[in-house]
């Protein structure tokens, strides 16, 4: 291959925040007292934390260091399966930051806060139309939520009807987040397997889908970054028995423009706004996961609901089938700010683009490295494509050592032993936003990996060599947790 | 679009490679029946310069401060973030990470989240912090299921002075168990009356809210003996973690689980979110707490360094026997407050903290001697409760044009305390605006 991307620099050494600092600093610019102390009972007063006192230098300097440990997007391609890293816009960043919209107060009277409800309510509108859904709450903070936030809405339909159901399908290809969610709203998860082709059977579904179902829930595409091409079927059989069909919309990014899952028999689907719609993953949140229904479940969804009359935005909590709330106020506005900004500035072709690049660059890495790498399933693929280490078993190389020697050629590595159906997965979702010049440079360090394995294993074995750390004792940590400094 | 790199030849060249004629082609797999008829309807991209038109026409509709004068917390607080902070946040190594499942290329965000447990432990005076929960709502309501699942007991008693959003939460989140929630009352003195715990049940927590949803300080030394009686857990929530700057803090009082709302921290308002969730307990509950952990150990040349660890608790391990389903969290929110709490340091949190409460002191002091009934005598913080009486609606909503909006009413959620509103004071309140607050409500 050309040169490596991959290079080592100097980063510094930097202790601990709680090793740094003498008493008496301050990184703070403390307000002037204008009013007299007031003298507190000592039975409440505290000793105050024991935190360290460090100058404005001190703190930049800490986590200027730390920053330099870290690979982010920016750093280079993070062609991470079903997280999609695409780039995350500058513009939104300055929007989000506004100060009308960072300095508003949840609880002011309405006519104070119509900016961020008129805001809110053109997003539900954006949604709702990517979606083919009738309605949407903006209101769960992440994908997980949105998926709780689903499962509630289920089960509060099937009571409005008078039916407790305790079960729900859940396809081996789901995201993992979809048998807790379902548990944590009392249901009982049944895993259902994905066919040869790496989708789910009609047969299948109508095997187990009875009046105790409250429904299935599909990622489409699914985690193999497969389409079920079955879903129509999928969703009459589980309708005609009164269930309702749920999508994680993790990976709305292959469908924008495409497909309106509303369309296709989805009754509710969350988004992930910091995936599909570029709002940055923050190192793990905060995220936004909106949940868009079809009108049969709208009743239901959370309050406080965002009310348009004439040009006039209310909150109303009046909805009395309503399953409650799931947050204190109503959501991530800050993420939301992101998004709608990302939508205005794509547009509806622009966004549709997107969804037609993402899978163009996925399978052109299929094609490039089906030969290196054992293909899981060997049919077009969507927006992300999934190997595993079979063809490097007589080498006794895993992913594992080759998603760290990636690293050493300046790469994020893909997700790996995921999804479970496929053994030594490595799903590898590009995105959009990856150029073909970086694409190729990925595939060509991904070759010179698999020939690596063949003729000096070791380098893989003993990867990464390049970051600050090479490979960490997981296991040690787990054993004799050590959480606090 | 800028944000696509690809031109017309590099797609030519690789749909070729993939033995493509039309991007259409790609979607071949899609049933007819699936696909889309027709295009997006959604508003014609904007240019970065018309979207700035477009926010800025919004974000004018907003009444923020300091052209406001707002004397609301309630959940939500106006402190002062320093510029470093938003510069540092700002570094895109931290903001466009994923969740460190990487941690050799990791290392920032794990070290930055690592010491923000410890900082946790020692504001809350727990035994161990999570990296963190979406907010002090959804915190709570997993602190109680997980007294539930430790317990293996059924009903909960919460405050009625916990946030009444925090409520509404919990009941969302414990509803589909069919968990029993019984609400403890108040007393006359503004703190939770807890006296009806002894005579309960299969209680598998008591959570109490302190500072409380008035703003008075929770006897918590009182509450510890009563509740662990009763074989509870004895979880304690917060929306203003700046009091413990100042107050006694959680753990040394006996609480299990201390959780709430750390948006005061360095987090911008933002009408309501992102904030912060914050969670600690007792290390010998540690396998039972939800969310993320980060833990210290070596790597294979012996250097110290961090991984996430006691993943066996979560999801994507245990799927549907999971202690939660959170995944992504509010992680760098936790950065954010880690940052604030670095740069406020020890010694400035308790003049800071000092500040706050003197200020609402001052406030407080103003309006009883301007004839005003302060119904509440509990020590507070940094908000208190004032008795303007029934007619105060229309002084209210005169104020929004002098651009003041003079607290909170709360018979919304407390009928039988119409006529009374909520006041919060920080640091960012001058003492002339508090003194106009004084001027306008007494005349």
């Amino acid at each position: 291959m050309k040169e490596s991307q991959g290079a080592s620099g100097l980063i510094l050494n930097e202790p601990l925040l709680l090793e740094r600092g003498k008493k008496g600093r301050c990184g703070f610019s403390m307000p002037r007292r204008d009013v007299v102390p007031s003298p507190l009972d000592e039975e409440l007063a505290g000793d105050g934390p024991d935190f360290p006192d460090l100058s404005e230098v001190d703190v930049v300097r800490h986590y200027t260091r730390l920053s330099q440990w870290n690979f982010g997007v920016d750093t280079g391609m993070y062609p991470l399966g079903s997280c999609t890293m695409k780039y995350n816009p500058k513009i939104n960043e300055r929007e989000a930051s506004v100060p009308g919209f960072s300095g508003a107060h949840p609880l002011l009277p309405m006519e104070l806060s119509q900016g961020v409800l008129e805001l809110m309510y053109r997003l539900e509108l954006y949604l709702a139309e990517i979606t083919g859904m009738d309605a949407v709450t903006l209101q769960p903070a992440a994908g997980a939520q949105g998926e709780l936030t689903g499962m509630l809405l289920m089960d509060a339909y099937h009571k409005s009807r008078g039916q407790q159901r305790s079960k729900i399908i859940v396809p081996d290809t789901a995201h993992g987040t979809n048998p807790a969610s379902a548990a944590l709203c009392g249901f009982r998860p049944i895993a259902v397997p994905s066919d040869k082709n790496g989708i789910i059977a009609v047969e299948t579904i109508a095997a187990v889908m009875d009046e105790d179902t409250a429904g299935i829930m599909i990622t489409n595409p699914n985690t193999l970054g497969l389409f079920e091409e079955n879903i129509t079927e999928i969703a009459e059989i589980v309708h005609a028995k009164g269930g309702l069909v749920y999508g994680d919309g993790a990976n709305m990014n292959a469908l924008m423009g495409i497909v309106q899952m509303g369309k296709i028999g989805f009754d509710v689907i969350h988004l992930n706004l910091h995936k599909t719609f570029s709002a940055p993953h923050g190192g793990g949140g905060p995220g936004s996961g909106p949940v868009c229904v079809k009108n049969i479940l709208e009743p239901f969804l959370p309050v406080p609901r965002i009310i348009q009359t004439g040009d006039e935005y209310r909150l109303s909590g009046d909805f009395p089938k309503s399953i409650g709330k799931v947050q204190a106020f109503y959501g991530n506005i800050g993420v939301m700010i992101k998004a709608c900004s990302y939508i205005l500035s794509m547009g509806g072709k622009g966004l549709k683009k997107a969804s037609q690049l993402a899978v163009l660059n996925a399978n052109y890495i299929k094609e490039h490295l089906k030969g290196s790498l054992h293909l899981a399933y060997e049919r077009p693929c969507m927006h992300e494509c999934v190997f595993s280490d079979k063809l490097q078993e007589t080498e006794k190389i895993t992913t594992l050592d080759m998603a760290k020697r990636l690293m050493d050629y300046g790469f994020h590595p893909p997700t790996i032993y995921f999804p479970l159906v496929v053994h030594g997965a490595m799903m590898i979702e590009p995105t959009e936003t990856e150029s073909k010049e970086d694409i190729d440079r990925f595939i060509d360090a991904l070759k010179t990996i698999v020939d690596e394995a063949r003729k000096t294993p070791d380098l893989l074995r003993r990867a990464p060599t390049r970051p600050k750390l090479r490979r960490l004792d997981e296991t040690a940590a787990a054993r004799n947790p050590r959480l606090t400094g | 679009m800028r944000y696509l790199p690809h031109t017309e030849d590099d797609i030519n060249s690789m749909l070729d490679a993939v033995g493509a004629e039309h991007m259409d082609d790609l979607f071949s797999m899609i049933p007819a029946g699936c696909k889309m008829e027709g295009s997006l309807d959604l508003p014609e991209a904007m240019t970065e310069w018309e979207l700035n038109t477009f926010m800025d026409g919004l974000s004018v509709k907003m009444a923020t401060s300091p052209s406001y004068k707002i004397f609301v917390g309630a959940g939500s607080y106006n402190h002062y973030i320093p510029e470093s902070i938003s510069y540092l946040l700002g570094r895109s190594e931290f903001s466009t990470a994923y969740t460190p499942y990487q941690p050799e290329i990791s290392q920032g965000t794990l070290q930055a989240i690592y010491e923000y447990q410890t900082l946790v432990t020692r504001l809350l005076g727990m035994e161990v912090a999570n990296a963190s929960m979406y907010d002090g709502a959804s915190a709570l309501a997993e602190a109680l299921l997980m007294a539930i699942r430790i317990t293996k007991r059924r009903r909960v008693a919460i405050s009625r002075l916990i946030h009444p959003y925090f409520r509404d939460a919990i009941r969302t989140y414990l509803t589909p168990g069919n968990y029993e929630i019984v609400e403890l009352p108040y007393l006359e003195n503004g703190r939770t009356d807890i006296t009806g715990v002894a005579d309960m049940e299969n209680l598998a927590a008591v959570a109490i809210q302190s500072p409380n949803f008035l703003g008075c300080m929770e006897d918590l030394s009182s509450v510890e003996k009563p509740v662990h009686e009763t074989g509870a857990l004895f979880v304690l929530s917060f929306t203003e973690p700046l009091a413990y700057g100042l107050f006694k803090n959680p753990g040394c009082q006996g609480a299990d689980i201390a959780c709430g709302e750390a948006q005061s921290f360095g987090i911008p308002q933002s009408f309501g979110g992102p904030c912060l969730g914050m969670f600690s307990c007792r290390m010998k509950h540690v396998r039972n707490m939800p969310g993320r952990l980060v833990g210290k150990t070596t790597d294979v040349d012996g250097r110290p360094g961090f991984v996430l660890t006691l993943a066996t608790r979560e999801q994507h391990i245990r799927r549907e026997k999971a202690t939660s389903n959170i995944c992504t969290n509010n992680s760098l929110c936790a950065l954010a407050s880690a940052m604030y709490m670095a740069s406020v340091g020890g010694t400035g949190i308790r003049e800071l903290a000092s500040l706050n409460r003197d200020k609402a002191e001052y406030l407080k002091r103003g309006l009883r001697d301007a004839g005003l009934k302060i119904p509440f005598a509990s020590p507070t913080f940094n908000e208190f409760v004032v008795e303007f009486g029934k007619g105060f609606k229309d002084t209210y909503a005169a104020l929004f044009k002098k651009r003041i909006v003079a607290g909170i009413p709360l018979a919304g959620w407390y009928p039988e305390l119409s006529g009374h509103y909520l006041l919060c004071v920080t640091e960012t309140t001058g003492r002339e605006d508090m003194d106009a607050l004084i001027e306008e409500v007494q005349s």
